[in-house]
């Protein structure tokens, strides 16, 4: 599937680090898009083995501020015939989208960002138990009465998608395109001279570069300590987990805020589960028996019938977040130096919209407009884009 | 099942404590600069290491200080504010 170059060239015109769906979707934009092509992407590891291979994969734009509910309807456009694009199945496959409130305060933000979506164009509705129940006559509404559902945003849009192949889809164009995709090749050191970035150091040896898009998810901290650049990101864990196949009976994706929990089922038959961030720093994909209790017990809340069903795998990934759960994408205060990152636990639906604009910052040495309001100087300016009320439950 | 030392309790699961952060000295607010008190505010030393951490016995409301590195998930040790410099 991929050319697997065997030297490092001394120069390249761009060096992105990270060979995870981001990075490898910059490339293939900034290839396809601005025919820019002596780039190198820098993987410690493998081609999607960190949160790319890791995530959920839920794609949906029901976001709640402007900025973001515009970029992630832009990337939700993208997704819709990228499997075209690359000639690839991505197994991109909507199935509707439900989060779920249990709380009158929570039914109150439903419809704000009812209102929002609707007002940018995106399918977005709150809707009632009735309906809910119809969409899935499985479900528990009052939850064994812990936290009876008093309705849902429900956004139809909402998608799943085969994670390892975006990753696969996005390197392969970007190879044939003539971008060298490095694997097994650690990024040790970012030399800077004068404010302005001048190479990178690697385990493989010295590369000389003026451009460097850093893509690096839970590594950001360890690569921005490198230039010197302070930012506001902070490293927990997410866990997720999948159960036995089964004969397919969930059509939809359902999301709890309160008991913490969403599922899918994959086109495998098996259900996607995943829970709320771990409550504190750590840098390491560890999982824990605590998380497969506490995310089982909820889930035997909402779909009783589920106690006999047997999870198969469990795993962890690093999550970079950020105080207003939006991300820091573009310009640094080093020259040179572009950050995509703050993707914490929802970056794998923005994956092509990032890839585009990215391109398009690295191309252009100034922000794209869809990402001015994700800049890393927001929180120097106190002027946070607050996307907290839609993306606290990791998905 | 993870356990965290308490100065006060002792040895207890690590779901009856609640983590509020590294140790960070704040500048002083009324002679700072905003772009230092905003760096003082966001900002993080978000990459790994071994730190000294706020946490709290949310059941006894015991607030220590925890000598943990935050790679390998181990802490080195765990005491009242005040009792150890
Ligand atoms: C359990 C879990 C569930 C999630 N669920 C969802 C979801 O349902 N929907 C959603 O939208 N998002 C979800 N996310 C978030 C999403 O996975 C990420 O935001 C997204 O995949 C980030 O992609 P990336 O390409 O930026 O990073 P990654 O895929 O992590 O790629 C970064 C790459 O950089 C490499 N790297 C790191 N340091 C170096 C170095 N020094 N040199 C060279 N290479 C380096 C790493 O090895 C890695 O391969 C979830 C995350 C997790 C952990």
């Amino acid at each position: 599937m991929f050319t697997a170059p065997t030297e490092l060239k001394s120069a390249y015109d761009v060096v992105i680090i990270g060979a995870g769906g981001h990075g490898l979707a910059a490339a293939y934009y900034l290839a396809r898009e601005h025919g820019i092509t002596n780039v190198a992407v820098l993987e410690k590891g493998y081609i999607g083995g960190g949160n790319t291979g890791r995530n959920t994969t839920i794609i949906r734009s029901n976001y709640l501020t402007p900025e973001g509910v515009k970029f992630y309807d832009a990337s939700v456009h993208l997704w819709q015939d990228l499997s075209e694009d690359f000639d690839l199945n991505l197994f991109y496959s909507t199935r509707g989208h439900f989060t779920l409130a249990h709380t009158d305060s929570a039914v109150r933000t439903m419809r704000w960002r009812a209102e929002v979506n609707k007002h940018y164009g995106v399918e977005s509705e709150l809707v009632g138990p009735d309906f809910i129940k119809r969409s899935c006559p499985s479900i528990d509404i009052s939850c064994n009465g812990h936290a009876p559902i008093l309705g849902a945003l429900y956004h139809a849009p909402g998608s799943i998608a085969r994670h390892d192949a975006v990753a696969w889809g996005y390197g392969r164009g970007a190879c044939q395109r003539g971008v060298e995709i490095h694997q097994q090749t650690a990024v040790t050191g970012i030399e800077v001279k004068g404010g302005k970035v001048v190479g990178v150091q690697t385990s493989r040896g010295h590369i000389a570069t003026n451009k460097v898009l850093c893509a690096v998810a839970g590594s950001t901290p360890r690569l921005t300590d490198m230039v010197g650049i302070q930012t506001p990101i902070y490293i927990h864990p997410l866990q997720a987990m999948v159960s036995e196949p089964m004969k397919p009976w969930l059509d939809h994706i359902f999301v709890s805020g309160s008991l913490h929990i969403y599922i899918s089922q994959s086109a495998r038959g098996e259900l996607v589960m995943g829970a709320s961030l771990d409550p504190y720093e750590l840098h390491s994909t560890r999982s824990t028996l605590d998380f497969t209790e506490g995310l089982s017990a909820h889930m035997l809340d909402m779909f009783p019938f589920l106690s006999n069903v047997k999870v198969n795998r469990q795993w962890g990934g690093m999550s970079d977040m950020t105080p207003d759960f939006a991300p820091i994408m573009g310009k640094t205060p080093v020259e040179g130096f572009y950050l995509d990152s703050g993707w914490g636990t929802w970056g794998f639906k923005a994956t092509p919209v990032c890839g585009k604009t990215m391109a398009w910052t690295v191309a252009n040495d100034s922000p794209h407009e869809l990402i001015t309001g994700f800049s890393l100087d927001r929180f120097r300016n106190y002027s946070l884009t607050g996307e907290k009320g839609a993306a606290s439950v990791g998905h | 099942m993870k356990l965290l030392t308490c100065p006060v309790n002792g040895a207890r699961p690590v779901s009856e404590f609640t983590y509020w952060g590294e140790i960070r000295p704040a500048p002083d607010a009324n002679a700072c600069t905003d772009h230092e008190w905003a760096d003082y505010v966001f900002n993080r030393n978000g990459a790994p290491g071994v730190k000294r951490e706020w946490w709290c016995h949310t059941p006894s409301n015991t607030w220590f200080i925890a000598e943990r590195d935050t790679e390998k998930d181990r802490v080195m040790r765990t005491w009242l504010p005040g009792s150890e410099a």
